[in-house]
């Protein structure tokens, strides 16, 4: 697993000459780290911890014990029962998002300015000292289990979970399904969480992201208070194998004939975020699946065709190798048309390429996104959480148009070349439809 | 923000917001699907469709690519009472969105090639929608709780409709209802008034305003014994929806209903743009401790719309694996009867006004969210509503909450809708 702290930062770095979003980061003494970043758009705060506890930490052959601990762990605390967090955040109009993704636990929400005080104290004790009661563990296993049942009727949500365990096969953590099986959740003891959050919390694990209509300095002082006495061990190390490419094309059809529509699967292994050709690869999946309705598969798919209500490919590169997919919902009687019309697209910008046009369309459009994807306290809160995580430095937000301007038609075509192929395939269609 | 009418009708509202190098700009059409006769429902999200397919002086392949070129995002959506299209990009891009939102008021094409490709991607948009039991679920509900009034048919239209209806149907509706006097352009962010203003008459003063469009006009009547419908399909989980006849915007007991949501279910804000991608705090909220603190449900929700004529007030439930949806039912049944018969209490009052103030904040949070409140509220009623709406929660006493529960929660008021799932085959 790539680790993004960096050796002696213990004071705020301040970069004052740059523009941008410059925020004040700070490492406290017990290693966690703090980004802070005023903005005065609204009497709001956002606030994003997000620790390197992520589902690839469950333990083997444990799927699912992470999310179960992301459902408990604001659910008390050795001096708050359930009621009173209850309270603390209702009464003060706050909702409390507890994500999980392959790499980071995050608690994210956002309050008015005058709260955050109090529910930076509140968000520190359940991320410190969280009770896990047994009744709540119970209750929440229902509801896990009936998420599990929902998601087993979701052709969308099949066709993703399929496509992923046969890109990332042998217990892969990227493969795994994130909430895991109800035989396995039903077996969950306390114990197991308490352990999970015992091993795999501690304040070098945690990057807090503070945005919106508080002082940075201030804001500084309050996560020191509230977490500047907190001293666990550094979590053991977490080795991640690197996922290899399909030696050949597979095809996997999941019959849900009690559904009208027809989702489609069809992906790769693509790429890290650290690899040098990441924003080759961000820029010609835009080419091929994103700009504007759905880039190139949209202009086919959607437009030309009429087949599908959404068609698009995402690139989500990772630590380790992340996949890039293709999905698209289309009428059963489509579903062959589709699967082909995706083969002719990855064919031909194999074969011959994107344009410089493209390219160039793509990089203005990603460029000339950044103020919009950067205007709200919460999404500059996540961008910078994402920075932190994948270490990509405190200017990434001023180097980012000349990271994409740099890229080549040249690069851009590589990158296709490397990731697309369609005789390496992986399709999974879900959804009323038999071979 | 400054409030204009042009000569032919255009409503134009413009609020300066200088936190960001952007400009959000949406054009609002007071048409949606309870403007749709029987034989076209859907029609009016159909037209939405066609006209992002190229105008007089776009053509087709030109469409995608001028807003992309100043990182700009667009889109567009149909409801009820309303179709709208939207812009973000940065400021310099706005010259460019107005004439866009011109060119779609008066010059789009509605070829019949681009007729016959979305008829299968609406079709498609719709089987999407049939997948999800819950959505599937809340519209059955919605037909069965309407008799009369045009809000009972989906906004996607039902099937037969979409695979009969011609082009003509389309582009006459099209030129029916796309008239500058049936329409609020909105402008918000880091844009000059005046400056704005001179644009906005440049593009559109020249458009002939229209005939003022007919309406379906048919009031529901007032319902007088409980309704019921029992979905029985495939699946493997139970939905539960109760869905009870509640006032307009303008009625008197809608904040106060607000209110009564807020305590039954978690405070969700006015913003249908934004306010509902983010859950509600909702875990001391009555339904939510009756149901999912005793395991009877796995989520529970309240939505409570603004709209331009009575609509619903749903509560939605998610029963646990193997729970009865006679057990959630009766559950949810009892928290209502108590709420009606002893009233709220000062703390849930006072904590309920809290969220609201909060939420109403979160949901200003961007040029885009402001300009559809502005443009919501005006196409519904009046933008002076939205400005309103902060006192009137404000004002909301416990007595009319009260009120307004042993009004609205009434037995013969509700329709109660189950999907109850059919083991796989």
């Amino acid at each position: 697993m790539s680790s993004s702290r960096r050796a002696s930062d213990a004071v705020v770095q301040s970069a004052s000459t740059r523009s941008g979003l410059n925020p004040a980061r700070t490492r406290l003494d017990n290693g966690l780290v703090l980004l802070a970043k005023r903005t005065s758009t609204t009497p709001a705060v956002a606030i994003n911890l997000a620790i390197r506890a992520g589902s690839a930490s469950d333990p083997a052959g444990r799927p699912g014990l992470t999310w179960l601990l992301s459902r408990v762990i604001d659910r008390g605390t050795a001096t708050r029962s359930a009621a009173d967090i209850a309270e603390e955040l209702d009464s003060r109009g706050i909702t409390l998002t507890i994500a999980v993704t392959r790499h980071l636990f995050s608690l994210v929400c956002t309050c008015l300015a005058d709260d955050v005080e109090p529910v930076l104290a509140l968000l520190a004790d359940i991320v410190m000292a969280p009770s896990l009661p047994d009744a709540e563990i119970a209750t929440r296993k229902g509801e896990v289990i009936t998420a599990i049942r929902q998601d087993d009727d979701n052709p969308a949500v099949r066709a993703t979970e399929a496509l992923m365990a046969l890109l990332y096969p042998n217990d892969h953590p990227y493969g795994r399904r994130t909430k895991g099986s109800i035989g396995i959740v039903e077996s969950l003891a306390r114990e197991e969480l308490r352990r999970q959050h015992a091993e795999r919390f501690a304040p070098v694990e945690l990057s807090a992201v503070v945005v919106g209509d508080v002082d940075p300095e201030r804001a500084g002082d309050l996560v020191s208070r509230v977490f500047g006495g907190w001293h666990t061990p550094s979590a053991p190390p977490l080795p991640l194998a690197p996922a290899g490419r399909a030696s050949g094309r597979r095809r996997v059809v999941l019959p849900m004939m009690n559904k009208s529509q027809a989702d489609i699967a069809y992906g790769f292994v693509a790429a890290r975020r650290r690899d040098p050709d990441y924003y080759a690869c961000w820029l010609m999946n835009n080419v091929f699946g994103q700009y504007s309705l759905g880039g190139r598969l949209g202009d086919s798919i959607r437009e030309r065709q009429g087949m599908a209500y959404y068609v698009s490919s995402t690139l989500d590169a990772n630590v380790v190798e992340g996949p890039l997919a293709i999905r698209a919902g289309v009428s059963p009687a489509n579903v062959d048309r589709a699967v082909a019309s995706i083969d002719r697209e990855v064919a031909a910008i194999v074969a011959d390429g994107i344009t410089q046009k493209e390219l160039d369309d793509s990089r203005r459009f990603l460029v000339g996104s950044i103020p919009r994807a950067l205007e709200t306290n919460a999404a500059i809160a996540n961008f910078l959480q994402t920075a932190e995580f994948f270490g990509l430095g405190l200017d990434y937000d001023v180097r980012l148009p000349d990271l994409l301007g740099a890229v080549t038609l040249d690069e851009a075509n590589a990158a296709a070349r490397r990731i697309l192929d369609v005789d390496r395939a992986t399709v999974v269609i879900a959804g009323p439809y038999q071979d | 923000m400054r409030r204009t009418t042009l000569d032919n009708g255009l409503t134009v509202l413009i609020q300066e917001e200088h936190t960001a190098p952007l400009a959000s700009v949406w054009c609002w059409y007071r048409v949606g699907s309870k403007d749709e006769r029987p034989g076209l429902t859907g029609v009016s999200h159909w037209c939405e469709h066609m006209n992002f397919k190229g105008t007089e002086n776009i053509p087709r392949d030109q469409v995608k690519g001028i807003i992309e070129q100043y990182g700009g995002s667009w889109n567009g959506y149909t409801w009820i009472d309303q179709t709208t299209y939207l812009e973000t990009a940065t400021r310099d891009a706005l010259d460019r969105m107005l004439f866009i939102e011109s060119e779609r008021m008066a010059r789009c094409l509605y070829h019949p090639d681009d007729v016959e490709s979305e008829r299968t991607v609406i079709i498609s948009e719709l089987q999407g929608g049939e997948n999800d039991p819950d959505q599937l679920l809340d519209q059955e509900l919605t037909a069965t709780a309407f008799k009369a009034h045009t809000y009972r048919h989906p906004t996607i239209g039902w099937l037969s409709d979409l695979q009969t209806m011609t082009r003509d149907d389309l582009y006459g509706y099209y030129r029916r209802y796309y008239v500058p006097n049936n329409a609020t352009l909105v402008i918000v962010g880091d844009v000059d008034t005046d400056d704005a203003l001179t644009r906005v008459e440049r593009h559109f003063g020249g458009i002939e305003p229209g005939a003022a469009p007919s309406r379906v006009r048919t009031p529901e009547p007032e319902q007088t014994g409980e309704r019921r419908l029992v979905i029985r399909k495939q699946g493997t989980t139970a939905y539960l929806k109760v869905g009870y006849h509640a006032p307009a915007l303008t009625g008197a007991d809608f904040y106060p209903l607000l209110i009564l949501d807020a305590v039954l279910t978690g405070a969700k804000g006015l913003n249908l743009w934004s306010s509902f991608r983010v859950p509600p705090p909702q875990r001391s909220a009555r339904l939510y401790r009756a149901l999912v603190e005793r395991g009877l449900a796995s989520a529970v929700y309240g939505s409570l719309m603004p709209t331009e004529d009575p609509f619903l007030y749903t509560i939605s439930a998610t029963a646990t694996e193997r729970m009865p949806l006679a057990a959630v039912e009766a559950a949810l049944i009892e928290e209502l009867d108590r709420v009606v018969h002893d009233g709220i209490t000062d703390a849930e009052l006072k904590k309920a006004k809290a969220q609201l103030r909060a939420r109403l904040v979160f949901d200003t949070d961007s040029v885009t969210n402001i300009a559809h409140q502005l443009g919501y509220f005006e196409t519904i009623g009046s933008v002076d509503l939205f400005v309103a709406a902060p006192p009137r929660i404000a004002d909301v006493e416990a007595d009319a909450v009260n009120a307004a529960a042993r009004r609205v929660f009434a037995a013969s008021n509700r329709t109660i809708g189950w999907f109850d799932p059919l083991p796989a085959k």
